[in-house]
């Protein structure tokens, strides 16, 4: 492995942060898409080379970028998302009916072995792929037609597909998850869908164990153990070892278990980590102290990480796709914060360093090994 | 009069979009209207569809304006022919992001 590449999406524009292996010099490129919102940043698995992006922004609508020099230069391709059919209604705020209606990306998710393949999670909440490097999209439209989608809400941020994960070892096998609708697989590539919600306890729900309308703020798997899951909820972070049949939480001894982010370490499958946020009405660490929890029995067990991280007086959040983990041994982690931080660890989250420490708040963190 | 020479003012984001300065030159076909120099637009910069206007429904996104003249030509139906001054180069046709936020 020749270097790490960390692509960064922010409020006004996104950002290529390059290291080699030893992540300890970093070179800084960007703001690429100045002013634009980029929620997220995504290189292709079956080529690092291949990356996306998707800038949007209330005035101008979306548009998504792609490069195919890893983050140098890029080239705007199609950004026609139109919903397959009748487009329904789920319920407002209010909890009148209201159409979906189309307002951005929050996620791409690039094939695990085609370049050219992509899947989009978008607010109001869908999924769409495509299969020619992102010029067409089409809706797997499955997902927003499912019988319980007129009673689905959205969360605070929007009703929004936030999380997509493909599994490696079953093509026709795809997770995602809603704010707030919950969790959500294929088996059949798309065509249908399955709330996978079971054990999901959401005090706000009349239901309180309801099949749907959780908020499920991100789910992590690592590749080499596709039928275990973990998952960040607006409260609890919870745990499957059945592709989502079943959940149990997995919150412990955790300071708090509000939080957004969730990642698995790259080579200990049962080694997790999340950032502890103090509560749904006040989103920052705990006593103003910036600390990584990392559990290394798959949950319930939780150690904080906090060398190299403020330990007081910090007051950001950490969004729901701001961390990732790269492929290097010891393991690398990355997380960027509302303040404009990105941290990064060399060392599995023994010990932290700013990359950066004056960006716009950053919305989403990926990584990428390069070969 | 049909077909014109038409100069369309960009709003910052979709100068770095199209990769072009303030301000580009449209050759416009037919009756030159607000419609009529989107499409033109969209057809020398594809770029931009979709960022002015729904690609569906056409309809102009809500936080953009048109202006011409030190009119506001936001609310006029799209096929509303341009002034005189815009079609002879005179003045710009203005494709603004409305100030919003604060």
């Amino acid at each position: 492995m020749s270097g790490v590449r960390v692509l960064v999406g922010t409020k006004k524009g996104a950002f290529v942060l390059s290291s080699d292996g030893a992540r300890k010099e970093w070179d800084v490129s960007g703001p690429h898409f100045t002013g634009w919102e980029v929620y997220h940043v995504k290189g292709s698995p079956a080529d690092p080379n291949r990356v996306y992006a998707a800038p949007s922004g209330g005035w101008f609508g979306q548009v998504i970028q792609r490069s195919d020099d890893g983050g140098q230069t890029w080239e705007p391709v199609g950004n026609a998302f139109e919903y397959d059919g009748v487009t329904g209604t789920h319920q407002w705020y209010d909890g009148t009916p209201h159409p979906w209606e189309f307002a951005r990306v929050w996620h791409l998710e690039p094939s695990l072995t085609d370049p050219d393949t992509i899947y989009a999670g978008v607010e109001d909440a869908a999924m769409f792929r495509s299969g020619d490097g992102g010029q067409t999209w089409k809706e797997l439209a499955g997902l927003r037609t499912h019988t319980s989608a007129p009673s689905w809400q959205p969360g605070a941020g929007g009703m929004c597909a936030h999380t997509i994960i493909l599994d490696p070892t079953r093509p026709e096998r795809i997770f995602t998850a809603i704010s707030s609708a919950g969790t959500f697989r294929t088996d059949d590539s798309g065509e249908t869908w399955q709330p996978i919600n079971r054990g999901l306890v959401s005090e706000f729900l009349p239901e309180q164990e309801s099949e749907v309308g959780h908020c499920v703020h991100h789910v992590a798997m690592h590749q080499a153990r596709p039928d275990v899951l973990f998952m960040q909820k607006h409260w609890d972070v919870m745990r499957s070892d059945d592709a989502g049949e079943s959940w149990r939480e997995v919150s412990g001894n955790l300071p708090t278990d509000f939080g957004f982010v969730i990642d698995v370490h790259a080579h200990e499958p049962d080694t997790i980590y999340v950032v502890p946020i103090t509560s749904d009405s006040e989103h920052f660490p705990p006593e103003g102290k910036l600390r990584v929890y990392r559990s290394r029995s798959g949950g319930d067990y939780w150690e904080p990480l906090t060398k190299g991280l403020p330990q007081k007086d910090c007051y950001v959040n950490i969004l729901r796709d701001a961390m990732a983990v790269d492929a290097f041994d010891p393991c690398g982690v990355y997380f960027g914060t509302t303040g404009g931080q990105v941290y990064a660890s060399a060392d599995a989250g023994d010990s932290w360093a700013p990359i950066v420490r004056d960006l716009p708040a950053v919305l989403s963190v990926e990584v990428q090994t390069l070969p | 009069m049909t077909g014109a020479t038409v100069r369309v003012e960009l709003p910052a984001h979709l100068r770095r979009l199209a990769g072009v300065e303030r301000e580009v030159t449209l050759d416009v076909e037919g009756a030159v209207s607000p419609r009529s120099v989107l499409d033109a637009l969209e057809s020398r910069y594809p770029m931009l569809r979709g960022t002015v206007r729904d690609q569906a429904t056409q309809q102009r996104r809500p936080l953009v304006r048109f202006f011409a003249c030190q009119q506001d030509l936001s609310h006029e139906p799209m096929d509303t022919p341009l002034p005189e001054a815009v079609l002879t180069g005179a003045e710009p046709f203005m494709i603004v992001g409305a100030i919003a936020g604060g």
